[in-house]
């Protein structure tokens, strides 16, 4: 066991910091992003034309059965070859979106389908359009039925994140790989960046489950 | 004109023929119940209706309009036709005001101001005031049912269906379902029922229709029908349903 010294560690907690909120700003925007391809995804794979089902279909099995690391480095490295270059975050965040709305069109589908037709039917028949049916009737229920996917999903993407310090992002993993070059202090450097991450997810696990009590409290039959 | 007129109308289910030309027309004010044994198609035919079904051929007009999952004013015909269901689908997550102001609200009927006092005054009419908070799931059977019911009633339609509603119910409580039914009957509501309740069918009904195998075998004055059905089928029918 070597001794433990935080001190020089201490001396970039700016950079830290930085790391931190790029880790955040990374899984804000895959979310965000993610989440509205998730639902526009699943929507068309349900009731779209074919050729889009198709296509969604294969965008969904390339993404969910290679590496996330390959497709991070294929948008960073591959793409300006054909004309379209973009700094490491950018890259980053374009790459995660897609990951993630790979898996969020998949799990937001299963909400849709767990609603049973009878639902929307009886919404049809009070003469509201299709959109507000999918709006009012569908998806709140599909939303807590899919809620513990989604949010596990989202804590799998958090985490994720550090894969674009391969493509040298500045985020959390980045800022731990550079703090140990300088101090050599490895042990201290990835355990704190263990603790953080750790924090991280428990603080977000901690919301998301007082949001899901607020949001969800129609009592269900079980 | 008849509110409901239904010419010749077939609907298959792949290879089976459910419904195998079938003509018949409602009048406003009228209250049609259709009888018949599961697999006659009464229920197909009340959903075709309100076009929650295609139909192959023939014809469905309500209001002198055409009727078909395609037609240009498909949500403007439902909004005018309300429909009850053997599960009541009322929504889960909405509250009972919610349930009935959701269509009201959406389609411009009232103002958001509005809504409330609406959904009170049609609770009252299902005896359900008390309940215009609860869930769904908080209320009983026949309570979701009256609720179900509460929500058609706020759309103010021309016609309501209904499919076998009570089916799904303990037997204390049909009544309660029964009586808000007979109420809107007398006043003078345009009600088409499938139904396995036959004292309804003999005593509310203005219409019984007899369905067998796809067609109207039988139809007329329920009190005639009951008392001298005119085919073998009907009279087992009635036999066994005694």
């Amino acid at each position: 066991m070597p001794d433990l010294n935080f001190r020089p560690i201490w001396r970039y907690q700016d950079q830290l910091v930085e790391g931190v909120l790029t880790t955040l700003l990374l899984t804000a925007v895959a979310t965000i992003a993610g989440l509205v391809i998730g639902i526009a995804g699943a929507v068309l794979i349900r009731s779209g034309p074919k050729p889009v089902r198709w296509l969604l279909r294969i965008y969904i099995e390339i993404i969910r059965n290679t590496p996330v690391l390959v497709q991070i480095f294929i948008i960073y490295f591959v793409l300006p070859s054909f004309g379209l270059k973009m700094t490491p975050i950018q890259a980053a965040c374009v790459a995660l979106s897609i990951y993630f709305g790979a898996y969020a069109i998949e799990i937001i589908r299963s909400g849709l389908d767990s609603i049973p037709k009878s639902q929307i039917e009886a919404g049809m028949c009070l003469g509201i359009t299709r959109m507000q049916v999918l709006r009012h009737v569908i998806l709140p229920p599909a939303l807590r039925n899919i809620y513990p996917s989604v949010t596990s999903q989202f804590v799998l993407l958090l985490l994720g994140t550090s894969i674009a310090s391969q493509v040298s992002a500045d985020e959390l993993f980045h800022v731990a790989g550079f703090i140990d070059s300088r101090t050599y202090r490895s042990f201290e450097v990835y355990t704190l960046i263990c603790l953080i991450y750790f924090g991280l997810v428990i603080s977000f696990k901690l919301a998301f489950a007082a949001l899901g009590r607020l949001a969800f409290r129609w009592p269900v039959r079980r | 004109m008849a509110l409901v007129e239904i010419s010749d109308v077939h609907k298959s289910f792949g290879a089976l023929e459910v419904l195998k030309g079938v003509s018949l027309d409602i009048e406003k004010g009228e209250i049609v119940t259709i009888i018949g044994k599961s697999g006659s198609g009464k229920s197909t035919l009340l959903r075709c209706i309100n076009a929650l079904e295609t139909i192959n051929q023939g014809e469905i007009r309500f209001e002198g309009q055409p009727v078909s999952t395609t037609m240009p004013n498909l949500r403007t015909m439902r909004q005018k036709v309300g429909i009850v269901f053997q599960a009541f689908n009322l929504f889960a997550h909405m509250t009972i005001e919610r349930n009935i102001t959701l269509a009201p609200v959406l389609t411009g009927k009232v103002a958001k101001s509005e809504a409330r006092p609406l959904a009170l005054d049609v609770l009252e009419r299902v005896g359900l005031a008390d309940k215009i908070d609860a869930y769904p799931e908080q209320l009983s059977g026949g309570q979701q049912q009256r609720a179900a019911i509460a929500r058609c009633l706020a759309m103010a339609p021309h016609l309501m269906l209904f499919d076998e509603v009570t089916s799904a119910l303990d037997p204390e409580l049909v009544g309660e379902v029964l009586r808000v039914m007979e109420e809107m009957a007398r006043q003078g509501m345009t009600m088409v029922l499938v139904t396995h309740e036959m004292n309804f069918a003999r005593n509310v009904a203005t219409k019984l229709i007899f369905m067998h195998q796809g067609r109207v075998w039988e139809q007329g004055n329920p009190g005639e029908l009951f008392d001298n059905p005119q085919t073998p089928e009907l009279k087992s029918f009635i036999g066994a349903a005694a």
